[in-house]
């Protein structure tokens, strides 16, 4: 068994080993081909005009080669600018015409032609400087014009304008791949991703020989679950990856295009970033749940709850919304609830669904729905936990990748308060953030009292969606345990713990005066819950942040702890230990 | 402003300093020389295997005693001077009090014999011993642990959490039979084979060998038999920690004797948790109990006695716990290790063996009396209550799943416990 083990641990490393050789493998060839394939004829031309020696070169790395690219995006965004842009020459011109005051028509004397330049100069300084009409003009006014013109309408017109440039990086970097890898990515996916995963379900099977119950020996002697050198390179494994994959996907095309022939099976399209991700993703939870399945193999709660999120992850976040790609239907993910789905309400989401008949106004209800009956009625029930613990996907991957840090969450009273604050700070944020993305939707208007609702989407999207959620979220299992986002960000998590803690019946009771303060409920609380804190003073816990995971339960070695349903009255219970006559009340003293 | 000085900063003097707090301004003073920070010692095998870290085990952040003006002195009391009120601790410093609450704790046991004193030869109760243990066991191959109580158990998990491999000498013919009755005994002593423990019954200790440079080399058995080992655990019980004082004029037989309100001879000075002696004994109890229920629950009583209501130590029904390797076990009231006259019992046991139930009540009124249960949760609540109603073991069969406390999901077995119940009671009817 240990030789198994051992094997195991030696493939897993080679597996990811190779996995990270392959994100700097390739060469990368420009080719006309591929550039006509990405670009619109007049911008293809441009770019391939601005190209210099760059095509059919090879360039031994992506960063050599996306740095290449950006550089020509930049020089023909130049070259656009220059055939495009007004001149000095030309504001000159019309600031010696504009005396005493500027007239819009002035315009088309300056410029006559009916070539497209002189077109396209008429009619955008009539969209962006009639405000200057009749008005005495300064060349500051004029240059400011001409600034707005370059900015907001030549480049994104006939160049490359940020987002632009930044698909045109990744799709271009992704069809420049070139060598072994492009030609057979299943067999380096076999070999990075396939070797992994059977090297860690080598290592994770020979568990079984254990005898089932609580598996927490040397959990604090290990570099990798005690925030040792282990923990802090992996910590930074993951917030790279992350980094890259919200904010530089252009340098992973390589692993994308390991997946390429999974996303073709399973949808029919080629992966993008979030089709790689979501395919790690389930597979950390599946195998990593099935660690988490033999260490608790002695509980049923364990069993059924992982199993939960282990299917919840696997056919409603990852195949069914590529499924309903590949039948031409909206991508959705039927168990994500808004606002921790916070784009929900998004504009073309919206269209999107209206515009997929039954099926999409279905989707569309069914979201509503989930917000407003099932999240209160169902912790009112059950306890958030029917969501965060059984169904959601970062629940899930923090229940089972992230197990193995449960530990490392801190259980001080300032980080319960900093929690308190931020968790509904988020909250707050999602909703004005949604608020103002409708009131756009409804009225067209962006401006929404003080602030422009696509500018707060972006500063979300960003901020907390990639930010937190990600970077931080699962970034920081090995280093602040596996729940920071949900303890600390998640929205719907926050909106989750205001109905469990007002109103629900759920609850962790107490069992009389057994608590012995030992201290391994809060040491494996995920949450930072203090939960001896209640236990040892024979009170109930009832937390807004409790996922309801059980692990508190099960690790308590004299049976004190249970997550129940029960009656709402005496929910929270009475601070007194049970077993002392003649003693009062800790509250009432 | 008086000034209640508690001695020993366990379970029951914080217990006592926290509920004094909650019920008067007093000036609170906790003395000890074992860490300046209370800390659970019932999780001190959970640091050496790993579970938690030292601070982990503190309930309390360090802040807290600040917080509730509690004052924390790191030092030993070394004399007790009643008439003057006085206290002289190692460092030469003295501290007057009002009120003195001795909370001094146990010490572990010796059994006399040769070879007790040589390196890796320990007791397991203290910090300290923690860390010897931890030095002492570094590397090792094998240990031996001596005595079938419950620090016993829990050292052989500890060594075996870190692969040494484990002799545990035993002098009951089941593990902790002194205390469990033969089924439940026998039972745990199978699962802690399981654990690969080699489990010697009936079996004890005769002397300990020295490897010539007064480190621990073997042990040889009373029944001749030498053990190779390089660490001896000797949980031999425990006995209250009172050396310090001798002299003093304060009574003490095994422990600090107490009255009803956990007075001393002086009127001024309590005792409570390990170190208290009771007499005289309350019905159904022990003089000296050595429980970190109890202790809490001495800290509880005396913190009124000491604000100004008066109140008799006067514990509810009997209850415990605890954990061998990965089976929990419960007790609440009463149930004697053997058969009594007068009593009549039932024991299920679960067919994979790793579960049982084990029922006590009265022969002729059929009233309840206790109950053991192995690997099944109990809800303490429920069995407080009965046991203080008095209810008939009828009745708590016919309750038994209220008061199971398992996970959800759990596998339940009461169906299977009722059921054979009755079939036991069918022979006794006819």
């Amino acid at each position: 068994m240990k030789f198994v083990k051992w094997i195991g641990l030696s493939l897993f490393v080679a597996g990811f080993s190779f996995f990270n050789y392959f994100f700097f493998a390739s060469d990368y060839r420009l080719m006309p081909d591929g550039v006509k394939a990405h670009l619109d004829d007049a911008r293809a031309a441009l770019f391939l005009s601005q190209s210099g020696d760059l095509i059919d070169r090879t360039v031994a790395s992506q960063f050599d080669f996306v740095a290449e690219l950006k550089l020509t995006a930049a020089r023909a965004n130049k070259r656009v600018e220059h055939d495009y842009g007004i001149q000095e020459s030309e504001l000159q011109k019309l600031l010696a015409a504009s005396a005493p005051v500027f007239l819009i028509h002035r315009v088309d004397s300056l410029w006559r032609d009916s070539t497209p330049e002189h077109e396209f100069k008429r009619k955008a300084f009539r969209d962006y400087g009639s405000w200057l009409d009749g008005q005495p003009v300064t060349i500051d006014q004029l240059t400011l014009v001409a600034d707005n013109i370059r900015q907001y309408a030549v480049i994104p017109t006939f160049g490359f304008d940020r987002y632009a440039t930044k698909g045109l990086l990744y799709s271009l970097t992704k069809a420049s791949s070139t060598g072994p890898l492009p030609k057979q990515p299943l067999l380096f996916l076999l070999l990075s991703v396939g070797l992994t995963l059977v090297g860690a379900l080598m290592f994770i099977f020979p568990k079984l020989a254990r005898h089932p119950g609580i598996q927490n020996n040397g959990i604090f002697f290990q570099a990798i679950k005690n925030t040792g050198w282990l923990g802090v390179l992996l910590g930074s494994w993951l917030i790279l990856f992350y980094v890259v994959l919200y904010f530089y996907p252009e340098y992973m095309v390589n692993w994308i295009i390991l997946v390429d022939p999974v996303s073709r099976w399973i949808s029919g399209h080629e992966a993008g970033r979030f089709f790689l991700y979501g395919f790690i993703y389930t597979l950390c939870i599946l195998v990593m749940g099935v660690r988490f399945l033999i260490h608790y193999r002695h509980s049923s709660y364990h069993l059924w709850r992982t199993a939960s999120v282990m299917f919840f992850q696997t056919a409603f976040a990852f195949l069914i919304p590529e499924i309903l790609v590949r039948l031409n239907q909206p991508y959705f993910d039927f168990k994500n609830i808004w606002p921790l789905d916070y784009s929900f309400f998004f504009d073309y989401r919206l269209d999107q669904l209206m515009a997929n008949g039954s099926l999409g106004i279905f989707m569309l209800v069914w979201g509503i729905v989930l917000i407003v009956v099932a999240v209160p009625v169902l912790v009112y029930f059950f306890g958030k936990r029917w969501y965060c613990s059984w169904v959601c996907g970062c629940g899930g991957l923090a229940e089972t990748l992230g197990d193995p840090f449960r530990q490392l969450s801190s259980k001080k009273i300032s980080a319960w308060r900093v929690e308190r604050w931020m968790i509904h700070a988020v909250l707050v944020f999602a909703v004005v953030m949604t608020g103002g993305v409708l009131y756009t939707y409804f009225t067209g208007s962006s401006q929404v009292l003080f602030f422009n609702s696509y500018d707060v989407r972006e500063w979300y999207g960003a901020l907390i969606g990639a930010g937190f959620a990600g970077v931080v979220g699962t970034g920081f299992y090995p280093l602040m345990g596996n729940r920071v986002w949900c303890r600390f960000g998640c929205p719907l998590a926050a909106y989750l713990g205001l109905v469990q803690r007002f109103k629900s019946r759920f609850r962790i009771t107490t069992n009389g005066g057994q608590c012995i303060s030992c201290g391994n409920c809060s040491t494996f609380c995920e949450m930072g819950i203090d939960v001896r804190w209640y236990a040892q003073r024979g009170q109930n816990i009832v937390r807004s942040s409790c996922v309801g995971c059980g692990v508190c339960s099960s690790v308590c070695p004299r049976g004190v702890l249970n997550l129940e349903v029960r009656d709402e009255a005496n929910r929270f219970g009475q601070p007194v230990l049970t077993g002392n006559n003649g003693v009062v009340e800790e509250g009432r003293a | 402003m008086k000034h209640i000085v508690i001695v020993g900063n366990g379970i029951s003097g914080v217990t006592a300093a926290r509920h004094i707090r909650k019920r008067s301004q007093a000036r609170i003073t906790i003395i000890s020389s074992e860490t300046t920070h209370f800390f659970s010692r019932t999780a001190l095998m959970y640091i050496y295997m790993g579970h938690m870290t030292f601070e982990h085990t503190k309930p309390y952040e360090d802040s807290f005693w600040k917080k509730n003006r509690i004052d924390l002195v790191f030092d030993h009391v070394v004399r007790v001077d009643p008439p003057a009120h006085q206290l002289i601790l190692k460092s030469g410093q003295s501290l007057l009090y009002d009120q003195l609450i001795l909370a001094s704790g146990s010490r572990p046991n010796q059994l006399g014999v040769s070879g007790e004193t040589l390196d890796g030869v320990q007791g397991l109760y203290s910090l300290a011993d923690l860390q010897r243990m931890e030095e002492h066991t570094r590397g090792i191959q094998r240990a031996v642990v001596v005595g079938g109580g419950l620090i016993g158990v829990e050292m052989a998990e500890m060594l075996r959490s870190r692969n040494i491999a484990v002799t545990f000498l035993v002098r009951e013919p089941e593990f902790w039979s002194n205390v469990l009755p033969l089924q439940e005994a026998a039972l745990i002593s199978r699962h802690i084979r399981k654990h690969d423990v080699d489990l010697r019954l009936s079996s004890e200790l005769g002397q300990i060998v020295d490897n010539g440079s007064g480190r621990v080399k073997a042990v040889i058995t009373r029944s001749g038999e030498q053990i190779e080992c390089q660490f001896v655990g000797l949980t031999v019980g425990v006995s209250p920690n009172i050396g310090f004082l001798a002299g003093s004029g304060i009574q003490t037989a095994r422990g600090v004797l107490v009255n009803e309100y956990l007075q001393t001879n002086f009127s001024d000075i309590y005792a409570i948790g390990d170190c208290a002696e009771r007499v005289p004994v309350l019905p159904g109890r022990r003089a000296v109990e050595q429980v970190w229920y109890t202790g809490r629950m001495m800290g509880e009583v005396v913190a009124q006695t000491l604000t100004g209501m008066p109140t008799p130590y006067q514990p509810g029904p009997w209850f415990n716990s605890a954990k061998f390797f990965d089976i929990e076990y419960q007790t609440y009231g009463h149930v004697p290790a053997q058969r009594s006259p007068g009593l009549a019992d039932f024991y299920w046991e679960h067919p994979r063996g790793e579960k049982g139930v084990h029922v006590v009540w009265e022969k002729d009124t059929r009233r309840f009396v206790g109950i053991n249960s192995l690997g099944i949760r109990l809800r303490h609540d429920c069995f407080d209550r009965w046991l203080r109603q008095g209810v008939s073991v009828d009745f708590v069969m016919e309750h038994l799943p209220e008061a199971n406390f398992d996970p959800e999901f759990s596998e339940r077995h009461e169906p299977a416990i009722a059921s054979a119940f009755q079939s036991y009671l069918l022979p006794t009817a006819v």
